[in-house]
């Protein structure tokens, strides 16, 4: 699971009014390489809850993010390759994802979470 | 390897898993032949749901390139053994896609709304008991419960809510599903249709069909120069809604 996925995935269950972000439980980190595209990146950028993800990558072990990002930064080539790394290159394999609201566990195996719900929670 | 689609020896397995079938076919095929429309379209996140074997998901991510190609794709299944096939299945390939075990896009609405600008779907469309659909395991691959349309009709609203303004749709479904129906549906919420593959057996007819929010007319222009129309978006989309039998709700009652 990516930092992108991360920031794009909210605490579904019944009655949770504050879903988003999820904490993270790390249990292993790969790094894994990805052609860089700065029209993808610049692309994404608006649609990036910020905080959550600068708060998710340090958590992951990377904690070279700005803590405050706006539009300008998007022509720093340094700044692109550091939301480059953080949002694509960094998967959690093991772990899981916990719900901000109730601390129900998510486990994340292989690198896909399973966000399948039991019966009483949906 | 340079492969436009998936490869059937590379995909991989699973007892509880679907393995691609002439409906994974149809949709591949569909893609294909609408692929030079897709680079165009210079897509940024595009989504599977209901990947089963990853056939399909791996199949788009090779067409529309991935290496500096600035696509990304993620890809859902309610059944985790499938989300782990596709997961093989990808890496067989050599490309990749963001996984999730979860309903529909269940976790996903809230974040992803108006952002996804491909979504294709293979649902399961076969008429079943009511009971039947929602199970565990395989079935929920194939059953749809009355005419079909259960999980269909829980589908399209969220694919609404998740498709941006240049957002397609493409989808397979039988005749028994009421494809007009669904058209109109559609219509109602601003999508224009049209029919990408048909394929018939002695039984049944399988659609694959896109759908696209129609207040772009550049899009609209396009989708007519593919389909070899000219005539007004709403006269076709009259049209493709005739060209559907009309089912009798009840000739494939379960």
């Amino acid at each position: 699971m990516r930092l992108l996925t991360h920031n794009m995935l909210s605490s579904n269950i019944k009655g949770v009014a504050n879903g988003f972000p999820f904490r993270i439980d790390v249990e292993k980190v790969v790094e894994k390489k990805v052609d860089f595209n700065a029209g993808f990146l610049r692309n994404i950028f608006p649609k990036v809850e910020w905080k959550a993800f600068v708060d998710a990558a340090r958590t992951m072990g990377y904690p070279e993010l700005p803590e405050e990002a706006d539009s300008s930064l998007l022509d720093s080539d340094e700044f692109l390759t550091k939301f480059h790394h953080g949002l694509l290159e960094l998967h959690l394999e093991e772990g899981a994802l916990i719900c901000p609201e109730t601390g129900r566990r998510f486990p994340v195996n292989k690198g896909i979470p399973n966000m399948l719900l039991h019966e009483d929670e949906v | 390897m340079s492969f436009k689609m998936a490869q059937i020896s590379l995909v991989s397995r699973h007892r509880e898993v679907y393995e691609p079938c002439d409906d994974s076919f149809a949709l591949v095929d569909a893609l294909l032949a609408d692929r030079n429309n897709l680079l165009e379209h210079h897509p940024t996140l595009c989504m599977e749901v209901g990947c089963g074997s990853g056939y399909i998901i791996t199949s788009l991510a090779l067409m529309l390139g991935q290496k500096a190609a600035g696509v990304h794709y993620i890809a859902t299944d309610v059944n985790p053994h499938a989300v782990r096939v596709t997961n093989e299945t990808l890496e067989a390939h050599g490309v990749h896609a963001e996984l999730l075990a979860t309903d529909i896009a269940s976790g996903l609405e809230m974040r992803l709304a108006g952002l996804v600008d491909v979504m294709v779907v293979n649902p399961p469309y076969v008429p079943t008991p009511q009971d039947e659909v929602g199970r565990e395991g395989i079935a929920s691959a194939w059953a749809g419960g009355e005419n079909g349309r259960r999980v269909i009709d829980k589908i399209l609203p969220i694919a609404d809510n998740l498709l941006s303004d240049k957002g397609w749709l493409y989808m397979v479904m039988l005749t028994a599903n009421n494809p007009s129906e669904i058209c109109l549906q559609m219509r109602e919420k601003g999508y224009a249709a049209r029919i990408v593959i048909q394929r018939s057996t002695e039984e049944e007819s399988l659609h694959v069909i896109k759908f696209w929010r129609e207040f772009n007319t550049q899009s609209r222009s396009k989708e007519m120069m593919t389909a070899n129309k000219t005539v007004p978006a709403r006269v076709m989309q009259e049209s493709l809604v005739s060209q559907f039998p009309k089912s009798d709700i009840f000739s494939h009652g379960s």
